[in-house]
């Protein structure tokens, strides 16, 4: 069994009037499955309103499914006594980089985690000393949250999160509010984490220049699940990921483009590289 | 310009003062404030002063970094002076119109000023000495039986140590906020009283909108990593009496001993 399972994960936000009647519903999780396996990098698409972020809040148990089930380490989050424990196996990076910021200095921030689950002290220093080289941000230890970038704070939190030794850490969107820099410096953090330590990561997010490097692409809509597979599986349906509102990596437009219109250009083109080589051998074969 | 605001006004150096733990700075300073309104007599008054300076001394916090903290409350000491120099009855010395100086006014305007000033300059080393966040620490710590009678005291100290880390974000949103009000025409600076707070209204409420949007946001990052309260909590930073802090209750219980042995036995001439 994989790390993070779903099976027909269903989730209804429930809206009530003053008397507490139900006054509608809305399905942001349709009948969900899914299967993460150890060490995977795996990235999550989809369009606002898409129910990616409802479905990465019931991977941290911050909400509890309507219908079906979600297993992270084989426990059952549904479980009212699992609830931290599937917190500490599966950690999670939010959007705003301020708003999950809690102590005024990096490295105190770093040890709220392992300070909330109990860790003795000594062992706490150590994982703030190992998670902040871990995201190369151990020189700004000492330093405030307020006094440092976006990319930076952001790799603060996950350095947060790593500091309780998760085996999974699902980033939501972590880097929409940064700036390219900030966005390639958290990717990179991640990135790191997923091949040096083994860390399961969950990414979500909706630039499509970020996925093309995971192992694999799941794409939601609606709350349903309606693509999955290999980055270059997933881009090679360029028409269909449109229907989704979702944009495809200028690349592999363009190389759609130019397929299109008669060179002979394999499907689903990621990095440009892989373009102009493609390029050259089209022009060569001629 | 609103993003240079520091709070409270630590200032780094490397003294035994700073090192102290939380604890004993507060009870220090609280049983120097007792001291400063219970001392009678020039003796007193000497210890108090010899004892003050020592410690401004040992902090290493230069001497003029604590005066800008007398300028504050000047005004203050000026009007609390004068009303004790007019108001005092007793053995008139000067009398001019319908004011009048009387001997005991003198001297219980000048203990005025003393006191004040010592009080400010006594409670400024503690701030000038700790860091916001060991003073929640040390808040925590030193109210821990009270979390036996039902005071969360955990809650509060967290509560604390928040809103300091949120002040200079809060005050960022303020300038943004307003800076985007004003290119919509809004205006802050013109009118009356009754105008200006008024004007205020269009800050004020997206400032609170989104101020609980952060706490909720916040709540939330709290509970994904594990925050569920203050019991089962290990310290990073945890507090711990070192051999210098044992010294220092001795050494301010002593100078308290000391305050009230004047008072009893020497007290003139007050």
């Amino acid at each position: 069994m994989g790390i993070i399972k779903a099976k027909q994960l269903v989730h209804e936000y429930i809206r009530r009037d003053e008397d507490g009647n139900v006054e509608s519903t809305s399905t942001a999780l349709d009948h969900v499955d899914l299967d993460v396996q150890p060490g995977e990098f795996i990235a999550i698409l989809g369009h606002n309103g898409s129910g990616k972020s409802t479905l990465a809040k019931h991977i941290n148990a911050l909400l509890a499914p309507t219908e079906g089930s979600l297993w992270v380490d084989g426990m059952d989050v549904s479980e009212e006594e699992n609830v931290l424990p599937v917190r500490q196996t599966a950690g999670m990076v939010f959007q705003n980089p301020d708003n999950q910021i809690i102590a005024s200095v990096v490295e105190e921030d770093v040890g709220f985690g392992p300070e909330n689950i109990g860790i003795p002290t000594d062992e706490i220093w150590q994982r703030v000393e190992e998670s902040l080289k871990a995201v190369g941000m151990l020189k700004y230890r000492h330093h405030s949250p307020n006094k440092l970038s976006g990319g930076q704070k952001q790799r603060v939190a996950i350095a947060g999160v790593m500091a309780m030794q998760p085996k999974c850490i699902v980033l939501d969107e972590p880097t929409a509010m940064l700036d390219p820099n900030g966005r390639k410096e958290v990717l990179r953090a991640a990135r790191e984490l997923n091949e040096k330590k083994g860390v399961t990561i969950i990414l979500i997010t909706h630039y499509m220049e970020e996925v093309v490097d995971a192992d694999k692409v799941i794409v939601m809509d609606q709350g349903k699940v309606v693509m999955q597979g290999t980055p270059r599986e997933i881009f090679s349906q360029v028409g269909k990921l449109k229907e989704y509102r979702l944009d495809v990596p200028q690349v592999t437009i363009l190389a759609d483009l130019l397929r299109q219109s008669g060179l002979n250009i394999p499907i689903g083109v990621l990095h440009r590289e892989e373009l102009v080589e493609a390029i050259l051998k089209a022009a060569q074969i001629e | 310009m609103l993003r240079d605001i520091t709070l409270g006004q630590y200032y780094p150096a490397d003294s035994v003062i700073h090192k102290l733990d939380p604890r004993v700075k507060l009870f220090a300073t609280l049983i120097y404030i007792v001291s400063l309104f219970c001392f009678k007599g020039v003796a007193a008054l000497a210890v108090a002063t010899v004892f003050l300076f020592g410690v401004i001394k040992t902090s290493k916090v230069p001497f003029k970094f604590m005066v800008k903290g007398l300028k504050a409350i000047m005004i203050l000491m000026i009007i609390t002076a004068l009303f004790n120099l007019f108001l005092t009855p007793g053995e008139p010395i000067f009398s001019f119109w319908v004011l009048k100086i009387t001997k005991e006014g003198v001297s219980s305007a000048a203990l005025m000023a003393i006191r004040l000033t010592y009080l400010i300059l006594g409670t400024s080393i503690m701030t000038l000495t700790t860091t916001p966040n060991q003073l929640t620490d040390g808040l925590e710590k030193a109210m821990a039986p009270l979390a036996k009678i039902g005071i969360p005291v955990h809650a509060i100290a967290m509560m604390m140590s928040i809103a300091l880390r949120f002040i200079p974000i809060l005050v960022e949103e303020t300038d943004k906020i307003m800076k985007a009000q004003m290119a919509r025409g809004a205006d802050f600076e013109s009118g009356n009283l009754v105008k200006k707070v008024k004007s205020m209204i269009p800050l004020l409420v997206p400032l609170f909108v989104s101020a609980f949007r952060r706490a909720d946001d916040l709540a939330m990052a709290m509970e994904a990593r594990c925050y569920n309260g203050g019991s089962g909590r290990t310290k990073m930073k945890p507090l711990k009496y070192e051999k210098r802090d044992r010294g220092a209750y001795v050494l301010v219980s002593g100078y308290l001993v000391l305050i009230l042995l004047c008072r009893t036995f020497l007290p003139w001439p007050m």
